[in-house]
């Protein structure tokens, strides 16, 4: 069944508040394992799109479709649950934790032991942490934040908690990876670890990624394919090549004949 | 390598015990404690219950409730019917006084049918107003409190504004400081574990949470409704250790009492919660002889907790003091790595 379905699939989505319309009949379709990029001027749609996505607002009209199954309507945290994992544009940590414990609160939606047996502490409760805190480091040390593991993690350098915020997605299991502008505020250098990490993320993972971001050379350096999103709307896609020369991108996203900075 | 973060996280049951052995020794030399000191230690310890437990709901969870009393009211009044009139009736032939038998043995599930029923109040309450982000709660509970307080006030079966009176004093040193260590023992393992994580990632940021999978209003109603039942508990405590309830000692202000304790003992702190509960009850004994100057004495010193916070201070020192395997793996001042 899950194989003859894209891993999600979005049918001819609109989102209108009020008058205004953040996204119009917008479809696409992302195949498992796929490394997908989502480019667009400011305002084009794209937050809103993964505003969708997740379940922080529900489709004015269309369809979502998770590996065939419909999640249009279902609220944030049972769309992670099926597999859909995101990070946030602004940073969302939890800032009063530390940061193994903000990886590790990724496991407490498939938590075994509930409240009572918690309070109990028996020794299926022991046995469950002990695994959740060997999980978690093993996490933290695969993506070289392991030394921070006890720092509150509003301590951390920017690129680090971007790169934790990617770590406590990646602790759901998620197949399908959301990141919102990962490369904000990032020198080169922490760019081009980025890329590298996405890349692991999907090779080694086997996640598919859809990549928001406005940094041109980090999308069109890792993403296979991509989709221009251009005042709500699907303005182009295909191979980071064509989208380079499609002449209708480089006036909507570039405006006018700017087209040397799309590289 | 690190030492906390591998912690294995043991069984924190052995404090637990601890706790409840004070408080059968408490018991046991009672007779030399009298009375005053007695029910200070009582008011102490109904306090610690209420404190710790509303600051699961405002301290761990964030949400602000503005009714913690009106579920005290709702334990206190269900109990007092259990023991005055339900028990009685159902074995007329057993001797019903404050230290018979009888009541005594019959006061933990007492104990726990108040809980219970507070608890479900609180599952009315909060189950609606808590699917909603934002400050709806504090609309809500503010409401609720003042409804429960005008319907009490208005029901004759209860004494309506007179109260009840004649009340049992089952309540005594074992059950009062009992139930604060049984309280703190639960609340802290509640917390030092990756479940009990999920409030805090709800606190700190809802839409976050949310998108780890974690369902919030869940989270956020199991945190109120267990708030309501201990302070369920506590309401039929202090029901069967003052004998006399009237809904005028269930207001407002009574909730807003409890809330001083959380915020002055750090919120999300327990057992600073627990220290601040316990200062200011007698805080408002030694207050007693001042009369009228009282309020103002009382709240200048609120002021001046509020400036230097030594209780929420004191939460961390007094809980290094407790075992490493207590606290579990809640080290996030102070990175140790070797």
């Amino acid at each position: 069944m899950r194989d003859s379905h894209p891993l999600l699939e979005v049918r001819n989505c609109s989102l209108r508040f009020g008058g205004i319309a953040a996204l119009t009949d917008v479809s696409i379709k992302i195949e498992a394992g796929e490394l997908l990029g989502l480019i667009g001027p400011n305002g084009a749609g794209k937050t809103s799109l993964f505003n969708i996505l997740t379940g922080v607002y529900r489709p004015t009209e269309g369809e979502i479709l998770f590996e065939g199954g419909l999640i249009a309507g279902l609220p944030s945290h049972a769309i992670n649950t099926l597999g859909m994992a995101r990070t946030f544009q602004n940073i969302r940590l939890f800032g009063s934790l530390d940061v193994g414990m903000n990886v590790r609160t990724s496991f407490i939606a498939r938590l075994r032991n509930g409240l009572v047996k918690t309070v109990r502490r028996g020794r299926s409760f022991r046995n469950e942490e002990e695994g959740i805190q060997e999980e978690g480091r093993r996490l933290l040390s695969y993506f070289g934040l392991e030394h921070a593991a006890l720092h509150p993690s509003r301590s951390l350098p920017y690129g680090d908690q971007r790169r934790l915020e990617i770590v406590r997605a990646l602790a759901t299991k998620p197949r399908l990876l959301l990141l919102d502008e990962p490369a904000a505020g990032m020198n080169p250098t922490e760019k081009e670890e980025l890329k590298r990490l996405i890349a692991r993320v999907r090779d080694e993972f086997g996640t598919a990624v859809l990549l928001v971001e406005h940094d041109m050379k980090v999308v069109m350096g890792i993403c296979e394919r991509l989709y221009v999103l251009d005042q709500g709307k699907v303005l182009a896609s295909g191979t980071p090549s064509e989208i380079r020369s499609n002449p209708k991108v480089i006036t909507a996203y570039l405006g006018g004949n700017h087209g040397e900075e799309a590289v | 390598m690190f030492l906390s973060y591998n912690a294995r996280i043991k069984n924190p049951r052995v404090a637990l015990a601890a706790g409840i052995a004070v408080a059968v020794l408490l018991q046991l030399g009672g007779g030399s404690i009298d009375s005053y000191t007695t029910q200070v230690i009582l008011f102490a310890a109904i306090n610690v219950i209420l404190a710790v437990s509303l600051n699961l709901v405002m301290g761990e969870t964030g949400q602000f409730s503005l009714c913690h009393a009106a579920f005290m009211a709702v334990g206190a009044y269900a109990s007092a019917l259990l023991t005055g009139k339900a028990l009685p009736a159902l074995f007329p032939h057993l001797a019903w006084t404050g230290a018979s038998w009888a009541s005594q043995l019959t006061f933990l599930p007492v104990l726990i049918i108040a809980g219970l029923i507070a608890a479900f109040a609180g599952l009315i309450v909060g189950g609606p107003s808590l699917r909603l982000r934002g400050d709806y709660l504090a609309m809500v509970t503010l409401g609720f409190g003042e409804i429960i307080r005008v319907l009490l006030q208005n029901t004759n079966a209860v004494g309506g504004a007179r109260g009840m009176e004649g009340i049992l004093p089952v309540t005594n040193l074992f059950w009062a400081v009992g139930a604060a260590a049984v309280t703190l023992y639960m609340m802290i393992s509640l917390v030092h574990s990756t479940y009990g994580r999920g409030f805090h990632a709800v606190r700190d940021d809802e839409i976050a949470a949310a998108a780890m999978g974690i369902d919030t209003t869940r989270f956020k109603v199991t945190a109120f409704v267990i708030g309501a039942f201990f302070a369920g508990v506590a309401g039929a405590l202090y029901a069967h250790a003052v004998e006399f309830i009237s809904p005028d000692g269930f207001n407002f202000l009574r909730s807003f009492e409890i809330i001083v304790m959380v915020i002055l003992g750090g919120l999300g702190r327990p057992v600073g919660v627990a220290v601040a509960a316990i200062l200011i009850t007698l805080l408002n004994e030694w207050l007693r002889d001042l009369s009228q100057y009282r309020m103002v004495v009382y709240a200048l010193i609120i002021i001046l907790f509020m400036i230097f916070r030594p209780t929420e201070s004191l939460g961390p020192i007094l809980g290094r003091l407790t075992p490493q395997r207590f606290r579990g793996s809640r080290k996030s001042e102070a990175p140790k790595v070797a």
